[in-house]
């Protein structure tokens, strides 16, 4: 029998040492947080492979880590799909977005998008997206958060949210992006090397050959479970999805975000190889896990603590290292949502702050000190719509949230983005109408895909057969963007662009 | 900027957009690829291998995960090296010319 739910001391030990040594560093960062500039962008002194560590621990999230074993534990091969999937977006925004994004901007895509054209309705399109991406990602977290902390730390879900929403809220507003970044390294540190022990075990106990674990997992669930199975019962469903994760990777405004953090583009596409190769590792070693959840542990066992499987990783890890190494792992899971959710607060937080109040309340001429207070309080207002949003959404399926927001990303942020930078005729116009076009069909497309309207509202049949409509909406951004800007040229956008060029590949002057 | 320097740049930002576009291509022609293999050839993707050990769905799978860090290797390599150098002789000519 397994000892999850009841209390954990070691688990209760470890997760108290992740927050005071995070909150001891979040004091240090404190001090050294005085201006915008090191609140959102960490003063521009993160190294390459620190803020590689920082961007895996920002994106390799509780859902990826419990979700991907849980689903290859009960489905086999099929959850493959989905770390692949997961990891595909981050070669895109290496040689695409990564240095253009660092030389043009400060702190928000919105930066990169707006240098040319005119700032106020590009803002506000970019703000709103951002927005949305933001808060769906949080719910989905929030959500998820409870759900888990329930399970392992026998914690009420409505304390476990506080819990997060109070610990995130002191590491961002005192310290920044600074602290942040270091609850994110430090994260993904515990996270590897928590996920690479685990897979150790596993290898262990099959003579250090995967091959001998894929073996017993047929032996015990038939060559069917190395095999595809029913996940990819649609192939333009797989493809749509496809495209929504590969291209909402690169624009995550908490993954771009992160870029204003190291001190130039060479930096940051130093930094982009370390986090795909750290995510890459990260990926196929909880395919180990998974297989080796469904051998060691069975999938009987694993459904039955949690039927979504999500319990896999925390349940292989009691059966190999008893209830201390559960007790680490749980912590880790804990830890590992902390870290995004401060991402995420923070990359809203400069969207509200420096994107809408500086730039379209302002006008550009806004205060060093008002900008910061007016951060703060953002940072302060997102904690408690996270908090009440995860009330709200409780014990509600809020899987289909994070692709929500990879399509959106996917649709609204991207096409806008990679414009921007490749091509001159852009126009304001272009861009805010393939930024609202993006967000408004992604999320009227969801609301009647089969997620929504028929197991959510349960209607009998869903009015778009989609699950993800990133096949649709992420050409239709670009298609709009593209008519729209050449229907009505922009002489001193495309002026702009011969500046903006040089800007984004000789850098800043 | 001198005319020359303009075209220089010209041609530098021109390469570096399709060495990223031709790695993107690659990046997505292994990835939809492994998808599309995955869904209509399911039969291909569920063949078994090594004493039946492993399936060709499993392998592919694990290359493409493969290629992502490999391909972001060889970007950063090339612009270490190819690109960043005649950049910032650029930059510094450009330094020089101004008073």
């Amino acid at each position: 029998m397994s000892t999850l739910g009841q209390t954990n001391t070691d688990a209760i030990a470890w997760f108290l040492g992740f927050v005071l040594i995070t909150l001891g560093i979040t004091y240090w960062a404190a001090r050294r947080t005085r201006t915008t500039r090191e609140y959102f962008a960490a003063g521009e002194r993160i190294s390459a492979v620190q803020n590689g560590f920082a961007l895996a621990g920002d994106y390799m999230s509780a859902a990826s880590f419990l979700g991907i074993a849980g689903l290859v534990a009960t489905s086999g091969f099929d959850g493959l799909i989905y770390s692949v999937g997961w990891l595909v977006g981050w070669p895109v925004i290496t040689f695409l977005i990564a240095e253009p994004l660092r030389n043009l901007g400060k702190y928000t895509f919105a930066d990169v998008v707006a240098y040319r054209l005119k700032q106020k309705p590009v803002r506000i399109a970019a703000a709103a997206s951002t927005l949305t991406v933001v808060t769906f990602y949080l719910i989905a977290q929030m959500v998820g958060a409870g759900n888990l902390i329930k399970l392992m730390f026998g914690l009420s879900y409505e304390s476990a949210l506080v819990l997060v929403g109070a610990v995130m809220l002191a590491y961002v507003l005192f310290g920044g992006m600074i602290a942040t970044t270091w609850v994110q390294i430090i994260k993904a540190v515990l996270l590897l090397a928590g996920a690479t022990l685990l897979a150790v075990l596993v290898l262990r106990e099959f003579g250090w050959n995967p091959l001998n674990l894929f073996a017993a997992a047929r032996d015990e669930y038939g060559a069917a479970t190395l095999a595809p199975g029913k996940l990819v019962a649609n192939p333009l469903e797989a493809v749509s999805l496809g495209i929504a994760l590969m291209f909402g990777c690169a624009g995550l405004p908490h993954i771009l975000m992160r870029f204003y953090t190291v001190p130039d583009a060479a930096t940051a596409r130093r930094s982009v190889a370390y986090a795909t190769s750290l995510i890459g590792f990260f990926y196929l070693v909880t395919f180990i896990l998974g297989f080796g959840a469904s051998v060691l542990v069975g999938r009987k066992a694993i459904t039955a603590v949690d039927a979504g499987g999500n319990m896999a990783a925390p349940l292989l890890a009691e059966v190999l290292g008893g209830t201390g190494f559960l007790g680490f792992i749980s912590a880790v899971a804990f830890a590992t949502i902390l870290a995004v959710v401060a991402g995420l607060t923070l990359s809203g937080a400069a969207a509200l702050a420096h994107d809408l109040w500086g730039h379209v309340v302002r006008k550009g001429k806004v205060d060093e000190a008002e900008q910061m207070k007016v951060a703060r309080w953002a940072t302060v207002g997102l904690a408690i719509v996270a908090i009440g949003l995860g009330l709200v959404f409780q014990g509600q399926n809020v899987a289909f949230m994070v692709g929500l927001a990879f399509s959106i990303a996917a649709s609204a942020n991207f096409p806008a983005l990679l414009l921007s930078m490749l091509w001159g005729k852009l126009t304001t116009r272009g861009a805010v109408a393939s930024m609202v076009t993006g967000t408004v069909s992604s999320l009227v497309l969801i609301l009647l895909s089969p997620t929504v309207w028929k197991e959510l509202l349960h209607f009998d049949e869903a009015v778009i057969p989609l699950k993800n409509p990133g096949i649709i909406t992420v050409p239709l951004s670009f298609l709009v963007a593209i008519v729209v800007s050449l229907a009505k040229p922009e002489p001193e956008a495309q002026e702009g662009f011969k500046a903006a060029q040089r800007r984004m590949h000789l850098g800043p002057e | 900027m001198a005319d020359d320097q303009e075209a220089e740049l010209a041609a530098l930002i021109r390469k570096k957009w399709r060495v990223g576009g031709v790695l993107t291509a690659i990046m997505m022609a292994a990835y939809f690829g492994f998808i599309l293999l995955v869904a209509f050839g399911k039969d291909t993707a569920g063949t078994l291998l090594a004493d039946d050990r492993i399936s060709v769905g499993i392998v592919l799978g694990a290359v493409v995960i493969l290629i992502a860090p490999i391909l972001t290797a060889i970007y950063v390599r090339w612009a270490n090296h190819q690109h960043d150098p005649p950049m910032a002789k650029l930059r510094s000519d450009r330094k020089k010319q101004q008073p």
